[in-house]
């Protein structure tokens, strides 16, 4: 039976975390984040998690307690938000490399400065090459989805991982919808334990973990983490399967939305799929062949499918809710390099940054118009 | 170069199991100086074994008989503890 509830994104996200009942939950809070982390409090405090919640003093601090916890053994997850990651970021690198399977939602907000609250993808880009697995969200019924696949993910012993569940700040963190909850049971049998290679609680077989490791050793090391990021998009479709069967629902690397005969499409992260979806119906109520290329998984980049839903296409535009000052945005980039070598014409545009609204107006123009290389923002018009 | 784990064998995150920092030679880490003993001036009190960070001190049963310098990182502690002064560090 499906229970159906009105819930936030980041209240959506408590009750996976609940379900799944992880041992051990060190977090500091921060907006847009905080209602996740204060519905899972409020969850464990009635009794209907068994967590032990570590306040801690930093965002430094959670992941420093995330990483020895889930090395200790216990499943382990946390969330965060914009300075709160980058004040992590240092040790989200070495998560990463101790591979600790750690899941923690993000609700997506803008890097100060100017201090934003509001939602773009800059604090996610800023660890884009950390090693960290990083799965955005449409709405809140897919973060509530990706929360729950998102342990079997982190702790499949081909990837060993940390796993970022990224929701848009305020768009989906708090607005609320019907979400579709799994049964209890189904969410606890469909984690199943938790186990690590070398617990380090593990008195019977210890170990040294994160040990230095010198230019004889740090290349390999790396090279090691690498492959298990190559790998974690094979278990994201094996897992987004078994999560299929479980829940009706389909959560995979990439959504194809009427692309099958579309030669212009859009790309793009988040929840701005929901707002080019409406505006995709329209064109094609016209008669135009318009189409969108969503990204699940931004890490890992599932470069051929991405190429391989886009062959068709003769435009392509990407849009990138971060900038990267002086560069080519990181979505843009991803794009170019999947696409490089077709006869595709690829632009790329920078939007929403620090919650600017993208209209529908504005993807209709990237469809149809005038493409600007920046959305929405005031001041001269320049051609890409 | 050759004989170290390639990125496939190596255990997940370079785990280390017990017993196998003999096989890291740390004497390279040496900067310059050993150290050197006179032996007739030694008394056996075992100070420098005693104190030595890397277990660099060599016995024969219960008597000193020297420094292993595949481990020795040349740090001095052992010269500066011997009440006799046998031990000094000389440039290598």
């Amino acid at each position: 039976m499906s229970d159906v509830r009105l819930l936030t994104g980041g209240e959506a996200v408590a009750h996976a975390m609940r379900q799944v009942d992880p041992d051990v939950v060190p977090v500091y809070p921060i907006t847009p984040q905080t209602p996740i982390i204060q519905t899972f409090a409020k969850l464990v405090a009635d009794g209907q998690a068994s967590t032990e919640i570590v306040n801690v003093e930093s965002e430094h601090s959670a992941m420093s307690a995330a990483i020895g916890a889930a090395l200790a053994g216990g499943r382990t997850m946390s969330a965060t938000s914009s300075q709160g990651l980058a004040l992590m970021a240092e040790v989200v690198y070495i998560a990463a490399s101790m591979r600790a399977p750690i899941v923690m939602a993000l609700g997506n907000r803008a890097l100060s400065g100017p201090i934003n609250i509001h939602c773009d993808h800059s604090d996610s880009m800023l660890i884009r090459d950390s090693g960290v697995v990083q799965l955005f969200a449409e709405n809140a019924q897919e973060a509530y989805d990706l929360m729950v696949m998102a342990p079997r993910i982190a702790e499949d012993p081909r990837v060993l991982l940390p796993v970022l569940v990224c929701l848009d700040g305020f768009t989906i963190t708090h607005s609320a919808e019907p979400v579709s909850l799994l049964p209890d049971d189904d969410v606890t049998r469909f984690v199943g334990p938790y186990s690590v290679p070398n617990a380090v609680l593990d008195t019977t077989s210890p170990t040294t973990q994160g040990p230095f490791a010198m230019p004889d050793y740090y290349f390999e090391l790396r090279r090691q983490q690498a492959a298990a990021l190559e790998t974690a998009l094979d278990v994201l479709e094996e897992v987004a399967l078994d999560f299929e069967r479980l829940s009706g629902r389909r959560n995979g690397a990439l959504e194809a939305y009427r692309l099958e005969d579309a030669t212009r499409a859009l790309v793009a992260l988040g929840s701005t799929a929901g707002t080019i979806k409406d505006v995709v119906d329209e064109l094609r109520d016209e008669h135009e062949l318009a189409g969108l290329l969503r990204l699940v998984s931004f890490r890992t980049f599932p470069t051929a499918a991405v190429a391989a839903a886009l062959d068709e296409c003769t435009h392509v535009a990407v849009l990138d809710r971060a900038d990267s000052p002086g560069g080519t945005p990181p979505l843009h980039a991803e794009l170019a390099a999947a696409l490089y070598g077709s006869d595709v014409e690829l632009t790329g545009h920078v939007y929403g940054l620090g919650g600017r609204d993208l209209h529908p107006s504005d993807v209709r123009a990237v469809f149809t118009g005038t493409p600007t290389p920046y959305l929405g923002l005031r001041g001269e018009r320049c051609l890409v | 170069m050759a004989d170290l784990s390639t990125w496939e064998t190596l255990p997940v995150a370079g785990a280390v199991r017990p017993g196998v920092a003999p096989r890291t030679l740390t004497g390279g880490w040496r900067t310059g100086e050993r150290p050197a003993v006179d032996v007739s001036l030694c008394v056996n009190c075992l100070l420098c074994w005693l104190y030595c960070p890397d277990s660099a001190v060599t016995l024969s049963g219960e008597t000193f008989t020297g420094f292993d310098l595949d481990y020795c990182k040349g740090c001095g502690i052992c010269a500066d503890v011997c009440p006799v002064a046998a031990i000094a560090m000389v440039p290598e």
